[in-house]
């Protein structure tokens, strides 16, 4: 092992923490912190996703929109919901409830939990690089203002996919990655056995990626992770999404805008 | 990586040496050894078998643009080594190889050219530069690219050829996904037109932000396309992939792309988009005759 096997060590514990099947999901997160929440289904154009939910929520005094990545806690409900890696549908299905939050002037509050977009033949077949690049757009657009979450994994493209916003947020022992150190370890050292290093390597946790710049807080999590403790979780959750969604409500939606694509425009700028 | 048959061409280019040697070709489809000479008479496309060889960012402008009007912006811009990142080496040490094998500083050259009278910008990346693969660097000079065609309210025309994001930038380079098409999304908002061409390999995250958000998407005939590889697909899904899956022609199936262009269609091909699409009086022919029947019409309807 190398020099740095420790914080290798260090980081690889923050995955598994981020992965931990007890670990909040979006809708223990929707159901502690919304008292009304309606879902809605369908893309309205081939199926209905269960890897990515949304639908209009109350919260302190107004309606938002949530979209949301949702793993499955059982068996039958990882199957259901693919382990959270949705297909086209799901992200068609977030430009959907994006336009009609648009529509409604709901703020929007985006969960991510993915591993990644769903590695399928039929997710090819039917674009979902597309469905990923058209929602960049239409996020980077809206004009309402976002608030992004990182509940757990943050997975590449996947979580990008619904992952544009205002503000980013991750929760202490979430992950966020350009890909998940096994796929990272398997394409630069073709061993996936390397996933430590690579995870690393990657600067893939919430202080790491706030130290870059590109997370605008760090929400604290319950001693030992949120598996121990939900509701100070979504406590915890919820009265950071309450501020900084404040604090974007009052802001002119045009200049909101133009911070939004300066907040991107940014990253990796060469003066 | 060994690669046991050719898979680049170098062409007539202002550049020298760039391209691998051509003294021995071998195509990478039908196994024919090629004589270099025709190759490059034929645009880099075997004359067996239609096999479109990849072409570096130099010879694939200098093929497409009316000679010397390329002016290249942003060449000096190459890639930092923020994370201090090291796979099987640092990253710091990949960067300075990428720059003395392609002799370019980072995976894209981008500039305004001319091609078939129309001013335009144009962003071409390179396979040859760590896998054409996106990095801040990279989504810098493709944004500014963009950004040059809003201003100057121009076409743009991005040839992609890219395996995606580029691992050793982590966040990032993740992050140029969104730098990039929102930059798009303006130029889209400004009514500007844009025209991608999806080369081979065009993948991840490069496939799932600026190259598929185009008004019309030209492929290169055989080109592997997609978000996830096939691969991974395969080790995730067990699934039996289609023959042809992932070519340029699976999609045209699939409806995600308009055309499927062979290379010495190209030009006429972009000059027929150009044309169409311009609003700079370029097309003033067609406008007219379009007036004309305009007029004619509604004199028709009054009498």
């Amino acid at each position: 092992m190398s020099a740095n096997g420790s914080t290798a060590a260090a980081t690889w514990s923050q995955v598994e923490l981020a992965r931990h099947p007890d670990r909040p999901y979006a809708l223990d997160y929707v159901h502690a912190i919304f008292g009304s929440f309606f879902e809605l289904h369908g893309d309205r154009l081939y199926g209905d996703d269960h890897a990515i939910i949304g639908g209009p929520a109350a919260f302190e005094g107004r309606t938002v929109m949530v979209i949301a990545q949702q793993k499955g806690r059982t068996t039958a409900e990882r199957a259901m919901r693919n382990f959270g890696m949705a297909n086209p549908e799901g992200y068609r299905k977030g430009m959907r409830l994006i336009k009609q939050a648009e529509k409604f002037q709901f703020p929007v509050i985006a969960l991510v939990d993915t591993s990644g977009a769903f590695p399928g033949a039929g997710a090819e077949e039917r674009g979902i690089a597309w469905a990923i690049a058209e929602n960049l757009v239409a996020f980077a657009q809206a004009r309402i203002p976002i608030v992004t979450l990182v509940l757990g994994e943050g997975g590449s493209g996947g979580a990008l996919g619904i992952g544009v916003g205002d503000r980013l947020l991750m929760m202490e022992h979430s992950i966020y990655s350009v890909a998940m150190p096994e796929a990272c370890a398997s394409i630069l050292w073709r061993d996936i056995g390397r996933k430590m290093e690579a995870a690393e390597a990657l600067k893939l946790t919430a202080p790491d990626l706030q130290k870059l710049g590109l997370v605008d807080e760090v929400v604290p999590e319950p001693p030992g992770g949120a598996q121990t403790d939900y509701g100070q979780a979504a406590d915890a959750a919820a009265a950071a999404l309450l501020r900084h969604l404040g604090e974007l409500e009052g802001t002119d939606i045009d200049r909101l805008l133009e911070e939004r694509y300066r907040r991107y425009r940014s990253i990796g700028a060469i003066a | 990586m060994f690669r046991a048959k050719t898979r680049y061409v170098a062409l007539p280019s202002p550049r020298a040496g760039v391209g691998e040697e051509v003294d021995r070709l071998t195509c990478a489809r039908c196994d024919t050894a090629l004589e270099p000479a025709r190759l490059t008479a034929a645009l880099g496309v075997c004359y067996r078998c239609g096999y479109h060889f990849r072409l570096r960012a130099p010879e694939r402008i200098a093929m497409l643009v009316e000679p010397g009007s390329f002016n290249e912006a942003d060449a000096d811009i190459t890639a930092r080594d923020v994370l201090g990142f090291k796979d099987s080496q640092p990253y710091s040490v990949r960067i300075e190889q990428s720059r003395k094998k392609t002799g370019a500083n980072e995976a894209v050259s981008w500039g305004e050219a001319t091609l078939a009278g129309h001013s335009l910008v144009i962003v071409c990346l390179d396979f040859a530069f760590m896998g054409g693969s996106m990095g801040a660097a990279t989504g810098e000079k493709i944004t500014n690219g963009i950004e040059r065609a809003l201003s100057k309210q121009l076409p743009l025309l991005i040839i992609s050829a890219s395996g995606g994001a580029r691992m050793q930038e982590g966040m990032l380079a993740l992050m140029q996904m969104a730098k990039t098409a929102a930059a798009l999304g303006r130029l889209s908002a400004a009514g500007i037109p844009y025209f991608s061409l999806l080369t081979d390999p065009t993948m991840g995250g490069v496939t799932a932000s600026f190259a598929t958000l185009a008004d019309v998407i030209l492929a290169e005939p055989g080109a592997m396309i997609g978000f996830a590889g096939a691969r991974v697909i395969q080790q995730a899904t067990y699934e039996t992939l289609p023959d042809g899956f992932q070519t340029a022609e699976f999609l045209w199936t699939h409806g995600m792309i308009d055309m499927v262009v062979p290379r010495p269609e190209l030009p006429a091909v972009l000059r027929q988009l150009l044309d169409l699409y311009s609003r700079s009086g370029h097309h003033s022919e067609f406008q007219l005759q379009g007036q004309a029947r305009a007029a004619a019409t509604a004199s028709t309807l009054r009498q």
